[in-house]
C-alpha cells in the first residue's frame, strides 16, 4: 500500500462543495490525467481539477464531447496514468458505451457522475438520483462494476480516494455517483496528512515481456497490467479476447472471460459491502438510503423515534455490488425496509429482491428536482410499522 | 544470372494477383496448384528476370511473398 | 533456387507483424494489408523506436491493423481511435502514437474527433484507409462513398457526395495532409516515413480497394481492376490546395503531398503558455468559498 504524495495533497480543514471535494479526493488518490466536457451541475470537479493539475505535473483536457472524454481518459490510463471523467446525465448516457470498453478491457478509472434531473436535459441544476440503474447495467452487454455514493462533501473526498483504489483493485470502471446537491453542498472538509491516506497502486506486470500475458487472471482473478511504452506490445481489444488479449470470438472464450468479470467483484462481496448503520438490532422498520436523500432519511428516523417507534438506518455507500447477504440476514428480523430515493423505485427493485417476501418493502419514490419532504419518509416508516 | 528471387509462403496466398501484375519485370504468374484454401499462388516464370526488388512483397495484402536480392558483397540481411 | 533458410532472410515486414495472427480476416484483393506493408517499411526504415510506439484503430476492417502490428496495439470502438490516441499521447508525450483506421470509423462515427484533434494539433499521426464503404458490417454506403453508388443501404445508388478528407482536415489545422492509394506503395512509404518524423497532426488517406463490398455492387471488377484503375486515373499533383482534390467518381485522383507546414502542437503550445517549470507556477489562490457557476443561467 502506498500513500498520497505529500506535495499534492490539501492537507487541513476546509469549507468547500462537494465538486472540489472531489477534485481533492482524485488528486490526493494520484489522479494527474482527466479528460471531460463541460455539462451541469459537475464542471466545478474539471474546473478546479484545471487550475490545479499544472503545478502538479498532469494534464486536463477539455474534449469535444464526452464520447471523447470518457475513451481519452483510458488512452490515459493506458499510458501509465491514473484518470477520471466527471459528467452528468445527458454526458453519462454518451459515455456507456466507453464504460463497457472499460470493464471489458478491465481499465482502471473513475467515472464521476453528479446527478440531475433526467430523463433527457431535465433538471440540469436540480437534483435526482435517477441514473443508478443505468450505473449498473447503463452499457450494453453483460458487466460488473461497482458504484460508490457519498452524502457530504467530506465524503465527496474520502470516497473519490476509495473508488481510485477500488479501480485499481479491481480494474474496473468505478462509477462515483454523487448528486447536485452533495455537489453544490459546501460543508467543512477535513483533508488528513497524506501519510493517512492509503492509495492503491497499479498491478503492474511483474513479469518480463516474453512471459507475460495481458489477460491472464492473477491475484483474485485480476489480471496484472503492462502499458504502453513499457515494451510489452500491450493486445487491447473490445472484442472477446484471450489471455493474450487477441481477440477470440467465440462461445468458449466468452464463458472463459465474461464470468471472470462479475466473478472478480462478486467474491469481494463483503469486502464491497460499505454501509452505514445504526439501531439494527431492535428495528421494526430500517430506512434504507443512499447519497443526499439519507440525510433526510436521518430526519424523518429521528421523527419517528420521538413517535416512539424503533426504526434503524441503513446507508448504503457502496450501492453496486448491492450488499445482498446483508439484506437477505436483515429482512427476517423487521416488519418493513423503507427506501426513498429521488427517483421513481429503482435500487428499491434490489432491495425488494434480496428481501426475498420476508417483510414489507415500502419505495418511497421522488421524481428529483429537490429531496424529499422527512414527512413523507416519516410516513411510509409508519406504515411499515404497522 | 538472376539477381534475386522470391519466396512464397502459399497458405497466406490469397490469389489477388497484385504481385503478377505489378512486377515491373514480369517474373510472376499465378500457378495452376491450389493452396489448402483453394487459392492459386503465384510461382516463379521467367526467374532470371527477377531483380529481387520486392515490389511483390510491398503490393502483397497477405505478406505471403517477398523478393530478396541474392547475396552479394552489398547486400547480406540478417535473421532478427 | 535457394531457399530462403539458407540465405537467412525473411520476410522484413515481419518484423513488426504478429506473425502468429496471420493470415489477416481482409477479403481476396484487399488493399488494406498492402497500406501495411508500406507503413511496416515506413516504420523499419526510420530511426524509431517500436517498443515507443503505438498504434490506435477502431472498429472495421481496417480497425483490424493494429491488432496485426507487433506494437503496443489498441483495439478500440468505433470511431473513438484519435481520443484515444490523444490519451496515450497526453498522459506519455515519449509514445509515438499512430491512429490506423478506416474511413467509416475516422470520418462518420469519429468525425468530430478528427475535426478537433487536427484542430489541437494533436502530436499523433493519422492514417486513414479509405475503401470507401462500411465494409466489415456488409457494404453500407459510408461518407466516402461516391455519389450514385449502389450499396446495401442505397440500393437505388446514394443520394450524398462523398467528403473530401484533405479538404477537410487542412481546413481543420492539421499540418501534414496527404493522399495515396494502394497502388502507391513506394510513394506511400516514403509519406509515411516523413510523416513519422514529424510533429503534429499528421492525416494520410490512402485510397484502398474493396472488391467484396463496394465494387461487385458496382460492377467495378475486383481488387486488382482497381489497382490498374488507381495506377491509370491517379496524377501526381504534390502541393496541390486541397480544394482542388475531391474524388469525382471515374474522374482523376489527386495524389501526393498536399500540405506540409508548421505549427506548434498542443503540448508544446501548453507547455509554452505554462512555462516550462509548471510546479514553478504562482500558487492559485483558494478558491473554496467561491459559488463557481450560475446555476440557473
Amino acid at each position: 500500500m502506498m500513500h498520497a504524495d505529500p506535495n499534492c495533497v490539501l492537507t487541513g480543514t476546509h469549507f468547500m462543495n462537494g465538486d472540489a471535494a472531489c477534485c481533492e479526493g482524485a488528486i490526493a488518490a494520484g489522479a494527474r490525467f482527466a479528460a471531460g466536457y463541460p455539462i451541469t451541475p459537475s464542471t466545478e470537479v474539471v474546473e478546479r481539477f484545471a487550475a490545479r493539475v499544472p503545478k502538479i505535473g498532469g494534464i486536463f483536457i477539455q474534449m469535444e464531447d464526452e464520447l471523447a472524454a470518457s475513451i481519452t481518459l483510458q488512452g490515459m490510463v493506458w499510458a501509465g496514468a491514473k484518470s477520471f471523467t466527471v459528467t452528468s446525465g445527458p454526458g453519462y448516457s454518451l459515455m456507456m458505451e466507453h464504460i463497457g470498453f472499460a470493464a471489458m478491457t478491465e481499465t482502471p478509472c473513475v467515472f464521476v457522475n453528479v446527478q440531475r434531473g433526467g430523463p433527457s436535459t431535465g433538471l440540469p441544476t436540480l437534483p435526482a438520483q435517477g441514473d443508478m440503474m443505468q450505473a449498473r447495467f447503463g452499457s450494453h452487454g453483460d458487466y460488473s462494476t461497482i458504484s460508490l455514493v457519498p452524502n457530504s462533501p467530506q465524503e465527496c473526498f474520502s470516497l473519490t480516494v476509495k473508488a481510485f483504489n477500488l479501480a485499481e483493485k479491481f480494474r474496473v470502471p468505478v462509477m462515483f455517483m454523487m448528486d447536485e446537491c452533495v455537489g453544490h453542498m459546501t460543508e467543512k472538509v477535513v483533508i488528513p496528512d497524506a501519510k493517512e491516506i492509503e492509495v492503491t497502486p497499479r498491478r503492474h506486470a511483474s513479469k518480463p515481456p516474453s512471459e507475460f500475458l495481458l489477460f491472464e487472471p492473477g491475484e483474485e482473478l485480476v489480471p496484472e497490467m503492462a502499458h504502453a511504452g513499457e515494451g510489452y506490445k500491450v493486445y487491447v481489444t473490445g472484442l472477446t479476447h484471450d489471455k493474450r488479449g487477441y481477440p477470440l470470438m467465440n462461445p468458449a472464450s466468452q464463458k472463459e472471460l465474461i464470468p471472470r468479470l462479475f466473478e472478480k467483484i462478486s467474491r469481494a462481496a463483503d469486502e464491497l459491502t460499505i454501509v452505514e448503520s445504526e439501531g439494527l438490532e431492535d428495528a421494526d422498520v430500517v430506512v434504507v438510503s443512499y447519497g443526499i436523500t439519507s440525510r433526510v432519511a436521518q430526519r424523518a428516523i429521528e421523527m419517528a423515534r420521538a413517535k416512539g417507534l424503533k426504526v434503524g438506518k441503513l446507508r448504503l455507500i457502496c450501492v453496486w455490488p448491492f450488499p445482498e447477504k446483508l439484506i437477505r440476514e436483515l429482512a427476517p428480523k423487521v416488519k418493513a425496509l423503507v427506501m426513498p430515493e429521488l427517483n421513481m423505485g429503482q435500487v428499491v427493485i434490489e432491495l425488494e429482491r434480496c428481501a426475498g417476501g420476508q417483510c414489507k418493502v415500502i419505495s418511497v419514490p421522488h421524481p428529483g428536482g429537490t429531496v424529499h419532504k422527512p414527512a413523507d419518509i416519516l410516513a411510509a416508516i409508519e406504515r411499515g410499522a404497522q | 544470372m538472376p539477381k534475386g528471387s522470391v519466396a512464397v509462403t502459399a497458405e497466406r496466398c490469397k490469389g489477388c494477383g497484385f504481385c503478377v501484375e505489378f512486377c515491373p519485370t514480369h517474373v510472376l504468374e499465378l500457378s495452376n496448384a491450389f493452396n489448402a484454401k483453394g487459392y492459386h499462388p503465384p510461382h516463379m516464370v521467367n526467374a532470371e528476370k527477377c531483380s529481387g526488388c520486392n515490389l511483390c512483397g510491398m503490393y502483397c495484402p497477405d505478406f505471403a511473398i517477398f523478393g530478396y536480392r541474392f547475396p552479394d558483397a552489398k547486400n547480406q540481411k540478417k535473421e532478427a | 533456387m535457394s531457399t530462403t533458410a539458407d540465405l537467412h532472410i525473411h520476410n522484413p515486414v515481419e518484423d513488426v507483424l504478429r506473425k502468429e495472427r496471420i493470415p489477416t480476416i481482409w477479403c481476396p484483393g484487399c488493399g488494406i494489408g498492402t497500406t501495411v506493408n508500406s507503413f511496416a517499411a515506413a516504420l523499419l526504415g526510420q530511426d524509431i523506436d517500436l517498443k515507443k510506439t503505438a498504434i490506435v484503430s477502431g472498429i472495421g476492417c481496417s480497425g483490424r491493423v493494429s491488432g496485426y502490428m507487433a506494437l503496443d496495439s489498441f483495439h478500440t470502438t468505433h470511431g473513438r481511435a484519435i481520443p484515444f490516441a490523444t490519451g496515450l499521447k497526453l498522459a506519455n508525450p515519449e509514445l509515438n502514437v499512430i491512429v490506423y483506421s478506416g474511413d467509416g470509423d475516422l470520418t462518420s462515427i469519429g468525425g468530430n474527433h478528427l475535426i478537433h484533434a487536427a484542430r489541437r494539433n494533436m502530436d499523433i499521426m493519422v492514417v486513414c484507409v479509405n475503401n470507401m464503404i462500411y465494409a466489415m458490417t456488409g457494404g453500407q454506403a459510408a461518407a466516402t462513398t461516391p455519389g450514385n453508388s449502389i450499396t446495401t443501404t442505397s440500393p437505388f445508388g446514394s443520394f450524398e457526395p462523398e467528403i473530401c478528407l484533405p479538404q477537410l482536415v487542412d481546413a481543420a489545422g492539421a499540418v501534414f495532409v496527404a493522399r495515396w492509394t494502394a497502388y502507391h506503395v513506394k510513394q506511400l512509404e516514403r509519406t509515411m516515413a516523413k510523416a513519422l518524423k514529424k510533429k503534429g497532426f499528421r492525416f494520410i488517406e490512402v485510397l484502398t480497394p474493396c472488391p467484396t463490398l463496394y465494387q461487385r455492387r458496382n460492377n467495378m471488377g475486383d481488387g486488382l481492376a482497381a489497382m490498374v484503375d488507381y495506377k491509370n486515373r491517379s496524377k501526381i499533383r504534390n502541393g496541390a490546395p486541397t480544394y482542388e482534390v475531391a474524388l469525382e467518381p471515374g474522374g482523376e485522383i489527386v495524389v501526393g503531398e498536399f500540405v506540409d507546414r508548421e505549427r506548434e502542437d498542443y503540448l508544446t503550445r501548453m507547455r509554452r503558455q505554462l512555462g516550462t517549470n509548471y510546479s514553478e507556477l504562482p500558487p492559485q489562490p483558494e478558491e473554496e468559498e467561491q459559488e463557481g457557476c450560475c446555476s440557473s443561467c
